[in-house]
């Protein structure tokens, strides 16, 4: 690695979580001091959390790096640290080259400018030059398909208008180092698809780019390499392959049907998971469930306040990372519902007949769809599937695939008339044709 | 945008240690964005009001208004011989200028808490801005007091020259108790309350009221310095703009030498202290 454009050594920052919650006023700083000066033993001790420690690495020019972990790993507080919005604790980085940051799609837009405006207004904010949002202004606008409301305010946009637009403008930051948190994880498929293409063109153009993701398998099309955090150092740098396979083992072998939250545990402080857990009928705790029987994914969570437009769900995964489906408890509509505060379970009821034996990881999330993400847990539950009589299960033939659904067959004989038919009425055409 | 002039320099990234000024030259850098927030503000500001632009006449036509009725008629408060109107008027222009501009600043960086945990640049950035989004206001409130100053037929002589000096005293004035405010108010929220107080008690001891010249016997008879009333930055403004389209309150001098100090000092400190807590923004806020 002769070029290396981030060099960090010994990367740490700690957050002091008890001084934040406690000392939010004048009032109570003025007092803890005042207790502090007259009893130094009274003085409560500040919690502390470091969020990074000691990370080293170093990243060359033109390399696409993925960086991965559970939450509370320090993937975003990296991030955070290498695009200068906190300060390290101790240790130092160096960085070659001017730096993009991309922690969230539509950073600074304002819903009463129009779309022209707010190109403008989020292209400063994000480190773009006048000049060169005039220059790329119509790729911007024709990137993201809003040409004939581009002088509406994006208030009056759709969702899908105001993500394209967003994106558009971010995806057209020239900077030699970008910094992408998770931003694939809002929007359709569609468009994430998208937004996977001009990432991959940002790659390709030379830059160097460093991406957090909870998404497995875009961190492996995407990135050549991972750097896999693990409570806030580095765990394992390598080849992607190498590191995803070797993380989803790591989470494996340790995932239990039923998942309970530690105090303190790294969320969103508006809304927090408590509990999640695979039921059977009998509402045990179930390790190991009958493809033949409908099962339960019981989520709990806190909700601080009142959260509008919410909605939690979860993503089944195979151990390799690959997805079986994704599904939100206000399915099928899947937009949010208002909810909270206080505790809630989201309870989903899995039919029988449907998986096939093997091995499956729960994630689970909880977000306002399109717009942000209060919790995401990585593959927090796992549990097995034993086939037990669902299609072909009376012999022991081991079907292959990851759905094992009973279907409704038919069979019927098939009579002569039918099969000459078609050949019939090709003929006639035939000659219809020949007639004109 | 880093180091945006130069693409290869290196950049380093460690705790900060000290006081220092480094960051300032940033702002220069960083003076695109500087515009498009106060153009931003500007915008929002006046699309979402019914009344847009027009608000920023009336606050300070209103106020005026109830001045001259009730400390220029009922109280019978003197203008420094100039009709009171014209006198509440002009003072309010440079004081909505300051008060704004501190309420706007105070409350600028928690409002804008989405940008500074999510994009790096210089902090300073958001509370200035919000100060002079409040010059267009002023920009648009001036021509009323020039159609009273051709109503009352008093014109302004050489010494409209230097107004422009006195709207940057203002400026530099509010910037200055801005950027202490809108510090402290990320680390301790009570700043939100303490605002609208202090910039009602603020108002009562500058002389937009009543004329500086009015404080003069009393301060001889208890032996305070002339320059005293300067302390407060904005006192030296008000009279300031007076003096510069008047010609009244010559005798204010001092004041406005000591204001012109102050308003200094209150933009250095400010922006050092802003400096030495920005580091913890993005982690508090």
């Amino acid at each position: 690695m002769t070029d290396v454009v981030i060099r960090a050594e010994n990367l740490s920052k700690l957050y002091r979580i008890g001084e934040l919650q406690l000392r939010t006023t004048l009032r109570e700083s003025i007092v803890a001091a005042a207790r502090g000066a007259l009893r130094p033993s009274a003085r409560r001790p500040a919690e502390t959390v470091w969020a990074l420690k000691d990370v080293s690495f170093e990243i060359g020019r033109g390399e696409v790096v993925g960086i991965i972990g559970r939450n509370g790993a320090g993937k975003s507080t990296l991030l955070k640290v290498l695009a200068r919005i906190t300060e390290p604790t101790s240790g130092r980085a160096e960085v070659r080259g001017r730096v993009g940051s991309l922690l969230e799609v539509g950073t600074g837009f304002h819903s009463e400018l129009t779309g022209r405006e707010n190109i403008f207004l989020s292209g400063a904010i994000l480190g773009m030059r006048r000049a060169e949002i005039v220059r790329r202004f119509d790729e911007i606008v024709a990137f993201a398909e809003v040409e004939r409301f581009v002088d509406t305010p994006v208030k009056h946009y759709s969702t899908g208008m105001y993500l394209r637009l967003a994106f558009a403008v971010a995806a057209h930051l020239e900077p030699e180092i970008l910094l992408v948190d998770e931003v694939l994880a809002v929007g359709d498929a569609a468009f994430q698809k998208k937004c996977l293409g001009k990432m991959g063109d940002v790659s390709r153009q030379g830059r160097t780019v460093l991406f957090v993701s909870h998404n497995l398998a875009a961190v492996r099309y995407l990135c050549p390499s991972t750097l896999w955090l693990e409570g806030g150092g580095v765990h394992l740098h390598g080849p992607s392959e190498a590191v995803v396979r070797e993380y989803l083992e790591s989470t494996t072998a340790g995932g239990t049907a039923l998942w309970t939250a530690e105090a303190g545990a790294n969320d969103d402080r508006r809304a927090s998971l408590l509990r999640v857990a695979v039921t059977d009928e009998g509402g045990r705790v179930a390790e190991m469930v009958g493809s033949d029987r409908p099962f339960f994914v019981e989520i709990d969570y806190r909700l601080a306040d009142r959260v509008e437009g919410v909605r939690v769900g979860y993503r089944l995964q195979t151990p390799d990372g690959l997805v079986v489906f994704t599904s939100a408890d206000t399915d099928p509509d899947g937009w949010g519902t208002d909810r909270g505060p206080g505790v809630l379970r989201s309870r989903c009821v899995f039919p029988g007949k449907l998986l096939n034996g093997g091995r499956y990881l729960l994630s689970v999330g909880c977000d306002v769809p399109m717009r942000e993400i209060l919790f995401f847990h990585e593959a927090v539950a796992a549990f097995n599937v034993q086939v037990s009589g669902s299609a072909g299960g009376a012999i022991p033939d081991g079907r292959l695939g990851l759905l094992r659904p009973s279907l409704d067959w038919s069979v019927a004989p098939v009579a002569d008339t039918d099969r000459g038919s078609h050949a019939r009425a090709g003929e006639l055409e035939g000659d219809d044709a020949a007639r004109r | 945008m880093s180091s945006a002039d130069a693409t290869d320099a290196v950049m380093v990234i460690e705790p900060s240690r000290g006081w220092g000024v480094a960051r300032l030259r940033e702002l220069w850098v960083y003076r695109e964005l500087l515009y498009f927030l106060v153009w931003r503000d500007v915008k929002v500001r006046y699309k979402q009001t019914v009344l847009g632009a027009a608000w920023a006449i009336l606050q300070p036509l209103a106020t005026a208004a109830v001045f001259t009725l009730f400390f220029g008629r009922l109280a019978g408060i003197d203008g420094d011989g100039l009709p009171y109107p014209l006198f509440a008027y002009a003072g309010l222009l440079a004081w909505t200028l300051f008060a704004q501009g501190l309420t706007q600043g105070a409350s600028s960086l928690v409002g804008s808490a989405n940008l500074i945990t999510k994009v790096y640049f210089p902090r300073m950035v958001v509370p200035v801005s919000a100060v002079l989004g409040g010059l267009v206001d002023f920009a648009v409130a001036l021509p009323i007091l020039l159609v009273m100053m051709a109503h009352y037929g008093r014109w302004p002589g050489a010494g409209l020259a230097l107004f422009p000096l006195f709207v940057v005293m203002a400026v530099v004035a509010s910037t200055g108790v801005a950027t202490w405010l809108a510090a402290l108010n990320v680390r301790y929220r009570d700043v939100r309350y303490v605002v609208p107080f202090l910039v009602q008690l603020w108002l009562f001891v500058t002389p937009v009221i009543y004329p500086a010249s009015k404080l003069a016997p009393l301060l001889a008879e208890w032996g305070l310095p002339r320059w005293l009333p300067g302390l407060n930055p904005m006192a030296g403004v008000v009279e300031g703009i007076r003096w510069s389209l008047f010609g009244t309150g010559a005798q204010s001098f001092p004041v406005i030498f000591a204001s012109a100090v102050t308003a200094v000092f209150f933009l250095v400190s400010g922006t050092l202290y802003f400096q030495h807590v920005e580091r913890s923004f993005a982690d508090v806020v």
